[in-house]
């Protein structure tokens, strides 16, 4: 066991732990982003850097900080860490360097998106960014491709997390697409035109944190936070067969896999759960599903439902007034 | 001229075959490696010379060494660094061509002290010929008995294999290059675990710089405490510098560490000054990725001190007014160069190279590069500066692996040293943006 302090609370967790894994222990706002870790995947995680954290002092037999700061996902705890995540004033300026790196080349097409109301990006962006933008040159697009007849890749959105790479390699037998490319010009891909045709490629919609893989049976037909979800189950000979269907009335418009408080599957689902069985009747209803009070899908409105105190003052003057007028829901730190 | 210890033979005939390398002293450090010493001992050897690694970093290798994890019943692995990629830095290319078999019997002694009984040199996919002179010596090194099995009858074995890389820049990046060399996509890895514990194949592996480990026979050979008697404080033995760009004599040439910059840019023994008379403007002293300075610092420190070609020296006032010895390659400007444009040109090289694995080096090359390629044509703006500075340091230290930084220092440091150009480039967009113009220090700011 090795004993860490995070954000000058103590947490003890079992050798070989992550830093950010500890911090999922203590919760609350404390944990750092991950844009790219994904607990069920192996290896991923380590690229986004958004969880990048100080580590104040590196072990209890070796309490020098570390150099750099360090992704939280990847880095191992050891006993006696003091790790400084929000109360690093040079963590935080990191996170909002970050943001603006990732939005650079994404298109912003939030409006359109169907990913929106449930992106890790736009919380992130959300919460850590600021509301100008000082890129002033072209964005890199992509033609969206259709990978199979039930997922669209629309890579322009994509930030490269390569979760989606590490679904495919761990969950299914033989992956077909990968990352091509290079630097700012590397894309995922299946190479030559190829559809991605597997019983359990559906799942890459769901680790995907952007909507840079979406759910053709899905696109355009409601915004998320519009739709209710609901747990279910059926008798799946593949899959253990537990979903969320998200209804709007009585239809059910899309199925997904039950995911946890940081937006991680809990188990993996069939593609004919998710694109085939959508009648009710296909089905044995658990009850609604729990979705976080923090949530746009919760809010059921498209309104601000958590506001970081810090990033008010970036916001343009008309919003700050309307802020004042109508105060959010609840103010984070 | 000081001593010479690894390129002394270069230049006789035939010194790249068996019998001519052998001749002249060839494979001696392993006849006395494997018949009187231990591995520990060539190891202790390698920490009293104070070698320290010549890819760029220079970091000691006997510590390195050291740090390799040996759990019993599990292999270890040695691994040449041969990706030489760096713009400016060509020293390695020849070493190889010219000396393939000081390369191997490097690598064997360096095996053979780490216990490594297969080792790879992993070399840079566009040096393909040299590749071919590689397999050509090491063909010729087993049939002579110094590779294979039981190399000199004393129960040691090992193979060499050269493996060439697709061309990639990150391949040089140790971790990158592990997995690359094991068939993989070159993504540098998360650290820790770091390769001396899990390296290649998951298993304990140290990577070592060609130059490195071809200065391992000569420390066999005369003693640690002969080499460390080379060279000024912790900066011990000797360097080999490609030096480019516009000088008289430009070239690889041997140095003994400490050697004042100033006598190697203007000795005749050396570079022989700058060409067509002119004045020098600013030196790159590391290879593309250490930053700039102007002539002013790179001739003497700061505090007025001659600035030596150490890595102490080179890197004294931190990055402030200091720089790094880096791989040697030692980039030389004249007045008619313009450094926007130059900046511009490396900038490109690191958007070009960068894996684009994590977010702040996989964006940030790409917008560092336009902004400055706006500036150098006269769109630029006076803010585009100050977002130079800003962009830079957001990539610096939150990347993978130290491609990041390599591409933010020279840019940050340009900006830091000549920021009138840039602003120059702002006020005067359109004589700027003409091909060849060049800031001159007499021209006025409006």
């Amino acid at each position: 066991m090795a004993k860490i302090t995070f954000d000058g609370v103590e947490v003890e967790v079992p050798d070989g732990t992550t830093i950010l894994n500890a911090a999922r222990q203590i919760g609350g706002s404390i944990v750092p982003p991950a844009m790219c870790y994904y607990t069920p995947l192996k290896g991923s995680g380590g690229k986004c850097r958004a969880c990048l954290v100080r580590v104040a002092a590196g072990s209890a037999k070796d309490p020098r900080p570390m150099p750099k700061l360090v992704a939280s996902c990847v880095t191992p705890v050891q006993d006696g860490m003091v790790v400084e995540n929000t109360t690093s004033e040079q963590v935080l300026n990191v996170r909002k360097g970050i943001v603006e790196m990732l939005l650079i080349n994404h298109p912003l097409d939030c409006p359109v998106c169907d990913q929106a109301g449930e992106c890790d990006l736009q919380n992130f962006a959300f919460e850590h960014g600021v509301s100008t933008t000082r890129y002033q040159e072209e964005r890199r697009t992509f033609e969206k491709i259709d990978i199979g007849p039930l997922i669209q890749l629309h890579m322009t959105r994509c930030i490269l997390c390569y979760r989606c790479v590490y679904t495919a390699n761990q969950i299914t037998d033989n992956r077909v697409h990968g990352v091509l490319g290079r630097g700012d010009a590397a894309e995922i891909g299946t190479y030559i035109e190829n559809i991605i045709d597997n019983d359990f490629s559906g799942n890459v919609i769901d680790v995907c944190p952007v909507g840079a893989l979406t759910d053709k049976t899905f696109r355009f037909k409601q915004r998320v936070w519009f739709t209710k979800p609901v747990n279910a189950h059926r008798d799946c000979p593949k899959c253990s067969g537990n979903v969320v269907l998200w209804y709007k009335g009585k239809e059910v418009l899309r199925t997904t896999a039950r995911k946890d408080q940081y937006g991680e599957v809990k188990e993996w689902i069939c593609n004919e759960c998710r694109f085939e069985k959508k009648e009710t009747s296909d089905w044995t209803i658990e009850g609604p599903a729990h979705i976080d009070r923090s949530s746009v899908i919760s809010a059921n409105h498209y309104e601000l439902p958590v506001l970081n105190q810090s990033v008010i003052a970036d916001l343009p003057e008309s919003t700050q007034r309307d802020l004042e007028k109508n105060p959010p829901l609840k103010l984070g730190s | 001229m000081g001593r010479k210890l690894l390129t002394e033979h270069i230049n006789v005939e035939g010194i790249n075959t068996f019998e001519v390398y052998r001749k002249h002293g060839g494979y001696r450090s392993v006849e006395k490696a494997l018949k009187t010493m231990t591995p520990d001992e060539v190891v202790e050897e390698v920490k009293k010379s104070g070698l320290r690694g010549r890819g760029g970093a220079g970091f000691p290798t006997g510590m390195k060494w050291s740090f390799l994890a040996k759990p019993e019943g599990v292999p270890r692995y040695l691994v040449c660094n041969a990706d030489e990629s760096e713009p400016g830095t060509f020293k390695d290319r020849q070493l190889m061509s010219k000396l393939p078999h000081l390369l191997i019997e490097g690598m064997i002694t360096s095996s053979y002290a780490l216990g490594a009984n297969t080792s790879y040199i992993y070399i840079r996919g566009e040096l393909l010929y040299v590749l071919r002179i590689l397999e050509k010596a090491i063909a010729e090194a087993y049939a002579a008995g110094f590779l294979g099995k039981n190399i000199l009858g004393s129960g040691y074995d090992l193979d060499l294999h050269v493996h060439p890389g697709g061309g990639a820049y990150i391949c040089g990046e140790e971790t990158a290059l592990l997995e690359s060399l094991e068939g993989k996509r070159g993504n540098p890895r998360n650290k820790p675990p770091f390769p001396a514990v899990q390296g290649l194949y998951a298993r304990p592996t140290v990577v070592n710089n060609v130059e490195s480990i071809a200065a391992v026979p000569v420390i066999v050979n005369e003693g640690g405490d002969e080499y460390a008697k080379l060279g000024v404080g912790r900066s011990t033995g000797t360097k080999l510098i490609s030096a480019c760009g516009h000088l008289n004599k430009p070239g690889i040439y041997e140095i003994e560490l400490g050697l004042p910059v100033e006598e190697f840019i203007y000795s005749d023994e050396y570079c022989g000054g700058i060409w067509k008379g002119r004045e020098l403007k600013a030196v790159v002293a590391g290879g593309s990725s250490v930053p700039i300075l102007p002539k002013e610092l790179i001739l003497k420190t700061a505090a007025g001190e001659n600035r030596l070609m150490t890595y102490e020296s080179l890197s004294d006032g931190g990055f402030v007014t200091g720089t790094m010895l880096g791989s040697g390659g030692f980039i030389a400007m004249d007045e008619t160069t313009c450094i926007v444009r130059n900046t511009w040109n490396f900038s490109r090289f690191y958007h070009h190279e960068s894996c684009g694995q994590c977010s702040p080096c996989r964006e940030g090359t790409g917008w560092m590069e336009k902004v400055l390629h706006r500036l150098e044509h006269g769109h630029g703006h006076m803010e585009d500066i100050d977002l130079l500075v800003s962009v830079a340091k957001q990539i610096e230290g939150n990347t993978i692996c130290p491609l990041g930084e390599a591409a933010a220092w020279p840019v940050a440091a340009a900006v830091r040293h000549f920021r009138h150009e840039f602003e120059w480039h702002v006020t005067h967009a359109k004589e700027a943006a003409q091909p060849g113009a060049v800031y001159r220090a007499n021209a006025v700011l409006v």
